[in-house]
């Protein structure tokens, strides 16, 4: 017998995840515009592997199939995991990894809503972890590189690892922008020459500065759709941007300004995309505010004194570590106990 | 200046498919059944017999205890039976009830209205339970323990609740733009009862010929009439409170404690019909409105089954399925129209699938906190559900469980559509059946220590009479002993040890006997106990008994807290 209440308003967890997927398209188009089509081919790849792999753990779980293969957090992770791999890296990489992500990372815990880490940033880490060279064929942005490939030449590429005749790889990769700065601080060169190098551009990379800029714009869809709060954007970028700056004051010679950190790498996307993954951060607002600002701090600590490229990915999977000790301990009060102890 | 309450939802409102039609007097239905419990609190006790002729307004069922609500005739008639019957409550179990076949005469019983300014507060406040008048805004607690104030507190602020915040139910909105006059006169009787410094009306922002209306019954009075926003669960006591006053009641306790006192508009209607007309509480206005002809407000005899009233109302459009008693976040649903309506039911939705189509199949939470966005309660749904679904009670309790209101507000905004609500509801009955199998259990084993203890005693006593006998027969022997001297002596007393013990033997057996009648009348007394088939007598005595247990607990519970509160 039906209880009340009887009616509900239709929304859905699928209609909420294809909203986030839509709101990753304009800096998607602006990694096309920068970057060529490489991109498309990654997300095409990973998309495929998300849902076989959703299909297959769903099978052996005994799960149905069809509501939560249309639940579209499948095709969320795999979009958000081919987004953080170079789009000239090997077919095999992002089969690997968003298997990863999926299998191991998501269903292992218990599928929707159970994993406790970000099943993308799980699939980055392994990657990085285990194929550091392939995660930095990072394609170099249109008219910068010493040669450019055309979108058959890199389809060619991707899945049988032949480049036309006469060009190496180096030739049309570079590192990022995030990776030069240090390994150029490294040869004492100053930051006013390093930034004046041709791969920076107003705030940070040529171009990856671009595709940050599209991220933002897609979150003003994310909270026109309130599907994201304020809490950890703000709290990310916000601690990103003062460590940033605290360092950068004692030494601007050696630490970049907390701009270039706001639009490298995955600050962007992580401030919108991954830390605002409702199933792996806190349910507190000061849960939620702890949280990302421990990423923020952590992203920085990494970036600039790791040895990985960006911090993002560690960052989150580290916090997302602590997400029950903070929920535990950011118990708002309840209506009626708040009157205080006498 | 108004405040607001955490969270709210807004879903469509369907009110005007009834507010536009002015109210009408539904007829005589062909039967009433009266269930003998309309209140929160301890059962009435049924003071008429089947064949009795009763007449309109006369007394069905007395008032038993403080917490109670007296029971009342809606219309002249025979009574049939008072016996169960199916009646509107969540468990679908039946209950006594008071079934009247109509007469048709609507013969009054003497009655005239009151003098109350004249009356001692007290005997007012007797007269409203006796009258059978309860809260209408649907909690039906008796309005005269809700209006017992001890002298040392003092009402502050009186609020009438005319909210209404529960999409489709209209009674209150036609109440208030028909007899906004007769509201005001029991506002008026109100304050007299808890004299308050300040008295507000809230009425939500959608009902503005409601509070037109009431805006002109109220001028020249003390009474203002507030006007607030559209938002569920305005109209939840502690919620309307809040947003009036600022004042947030503390968990467990009763607005009194922060100085305010709230009724609904329709009880202060109520109170009226008792003090200016003499009429205890036989009918209330009914939003009859869903999948019907003609959805509208009606004046209902309490007690018309569901069925009847709906045929008032032009009848169930073709593709209905069942009715909804209430609104649709935290009404009943039931499928049978013979139930009656009761002191408790101010709509009736007749359902269909195209209103109230079922909910999709639910999905994993995905922590989204929607639900801790809407919780007027301000607890966190998705962490209670978790609980609920691992039976982790303890862990639901320390999350303040027991402060959902159960407005069903995340319920509805789950983009999962996780039944929420009903984890709660699992929740709550699971803790509530365990403290009272607990307690159960602690007065089955102090019962056994105790017989362990009176069988150590009995032992013991026992062992001393034995062994005062022994004493006293060797002090017999050696007495024997000492006197054998003369022969005539033993003659004279052997015959008498003889008669002595016959005589003993006779006491035996009739103490035995004694014994088996005894054993025999506790085997049939047990063995009435044990079954199934309770007569209604047995039935009400235990329902008190539970009452007075839960009276017992909750004034534990409150003491507890306070003790917690206080370290």
């Amino acid at each position: 017998m039906p209880s009340s209440p009887f009616i509900t308003r239709s929304t859905s967890v699928s209609a909420i995840m294809f909203k986030v997927l839509l709101a990753l398209v304009p800096g998607i188009a602006l990694y096309v515009w920068f970057y060529g089509p490489a991109i498309l081919v990654s997300l095409a790849l990973a998309s495929v592997t998300a849902l076989a792999t959703e299909a297959v753990m769903l099978k052996l779980r005994n799960r149905p199939i069809k509501p939560f293969l249309s639940d579209n957090s499948a095709l969320l992770t795999a979009w958000l995991l081919a987004l953080s791999i170079p789009p000239l890296a090997p077919w095999w990489l992002v089969v690997v990894g968003t298997m990863f992500a999926i299998s191991i990372a998501k269903h292992l815990y218990g599928g929707l809503g159970s994993n406790p880490f970000n099943p993308a940033m799980i699939g980055y880490a392994v990657l990085i972890i285990s194929f550091p060279l392939h995660m930095t064929h990072w394609l170099s942005p249109l008219g910068l590189g010493q040669a450019e490939i055309g979108f058959a030449d890199q389809l060619r590429y991707i899945f049988s690892g032949a480049l036309p005749p006469g060009l190496t790889l180096d030739a049309v990769t570079m590192a990022t922008p995030l990776d030069t700065l240090k390994t150029q601080l490294h040869m004492n060169r100053p930051m006013q020459e390093i930034t004046a190098m041709p791969i920076y551009g107003h705030l940070a990379g040529h171009g990856s500065e671009m595709v940050a800029v599209g991220f933002l714009l897609g979150s003003v869809y994310l909270f026109a759709n309130r599907i994201i709060t304020w809490h950890q954007p703000v709290a990310f970028l916000g601690t990103l941007f003062l460590t940033a700056e605290i360092f950068h004051m004692v030494d601007s010679g050696h630490y970049a300004t907390p701009m270039f950190h706001w639009f490298s790498g995955a600050a962007m996307l992580g401030a919108f995309f991954i830390l605002t993954d409702p199933i792996t951060s806190p349910t507190t607002p000061k849960g939620k505010l702890i949280f990302a600002a421990g990423a923020g701090f952590l992203t920085y600590i990494i970036r600039v004194f790791g040895g990985f490229p960006d911090g993002v990915a560690f960052a989150t999977l580290l916090m997302n570590i602590c997400v029950p000790l903070i929920d535990a301990y950011t118990q708002p009060k309840v209506f009626g106990h708040k009157a205080g102890k006498k | 200046m108004l405040f607001h309450f955490h969270g709210g939802i807004h879903p469509d409102e369907h009110k005007l498919e009834s507010s536009e039609r002015p109210s009408a007097r539904a007829p005589l239905p062909s039967r009433l059944i009266v269930p003998l419990q309309q209140h929160i609190g301890a059962k009435t006790k049924a003071i008429v017999q089947a064949g009795d002729k009763v007449l309109k307004g006369q007394m069905l069922a007395r008032a038993d205890g403080m917490v109670s609500a007296a029971v009342h005739a809606p219309t002249s008639g025979t009574v049939l039976s008072v016996d169960l019957h199916a009646v509107p409550h969540p468990s679908g179990l039946p209950d006594l009830c008071v079934t009247i076949e109509p007469d048709g005469e609507e013969r009054w019983i003497e009655h005239a209205p009151l003098d109350y300014r004249a009356m001692p507060r007290a005997e007012l406040l007797a007269k409203l339970q006796g009258a059978g008048i309860v809260g209408l805004g649907g909690a039906t607690f008796p309005t005269h323990v809700k209006l017992s104030i001890n002298p040392a507190q003092t009402v502050e602020t009186l609020v009438l609740n005319g909210a209404e915040c529960e999409p489709w139910i209209t009674t209150d909105d036609r109440l208030m733009r028909e007899r906004a006059a007769e509201i005001v006169q029991g506002i008026e009787i109100l304050r007299y009862l808890v004299n308050p410094a300040e008295t507000l009306v809230g009425i939500e922002d959608n009902k503005p010929q409601a509070i037109a209306a009431m805006r002109q019954a109220c001028t020249g009075t003390d009474i203002q009439i507030i006007t607030v926003p559209t938002l569920y669960p305005t109209g939840g006591e502690k919620q309307l409170i809040k947003v009036l006053t600022g004042k947030e009641v503390p968990s467990g306790v009763r607005p009194l404690n922060v100085g305010v006192s709230c009724s609904n508009v329709a009880t202060a209607y109520a109170i009226h019909r008792l003090v200016n007309h003499g009429e205890p509480m036989i009918s209330r206005l009914i939003t009859v409105t869903g999948s019907v002809r003609t959805p509208q407000n009606f004046e209902v005899l309490i007690g018309t089954p569901v069925e009847e009233l709906v045929k008032f109302a032009g009848g169930a459009l073709p593709g209905s399925n069942g009715f909804i008693l209430g609104g649709p976040m935290m009404g009943l649903h039931v499928s049978n129209g013979q139930l009656p309506v009761v002191k408790a039911t101010n709509c009736i939705i007749v359902e269909s699938a195209q209103l109230f189509p079922p909910p999709p199949a639910a999905m994993p939470c995905i922590r989204c906190t929607r639900c801790v966005d809407v919780c007027p309660a301000e607890l966190q749904p998705q962490e209670l559900h978790w609980f609920a679904k691992s039976t982790n009670f303890g862990k639901a309790q320390e999350y303040n469980l027991f402060d959902c209101i159960e407005c069903g507000a995340c319920n509805y905004v789950c983009p999962s559509h996780i039944p929420l609500v009903q984890y709660f509801r699992f929740a709550k009955s699971e803790i509530w059946a365990r403290e009272r199998e607990k307690r159960a259990a602690d007065a089955a084993r102090e019962r056994h220590e105790f017989r362990l203890l009176r069988i150590e005693r009995e032992k013991q006593e026992k062992a001393e009479k034995l062994a005062q006998k022994e004493k006293a027969a060797l002090a017999a022997k050696a007495a024997a002993a000492v006197a054998p001297a003369t022969d005539s002596a033993p003659a004279a007393v052997q015959p008498a040890p003889a008669a002595a013990e016959s005589a003993a033997d006779g006491a035996t057996q009739s103490r035995i006997q004694a014994a088996i009648d005894r054993a025999k009348e506790q085997a049939a007394a047990s063995k009435e106990k044990d079954t199934d088939i309770l007569t209604p007598q047995q039935l009400a005595e235990m329902a008190e008994i539970e009452a007075r247990r839960a009276d017992i607990r909750e004034i534990a519970h409150a003491d507890a807290k306070q003790q917690q509160e206080q370290q």
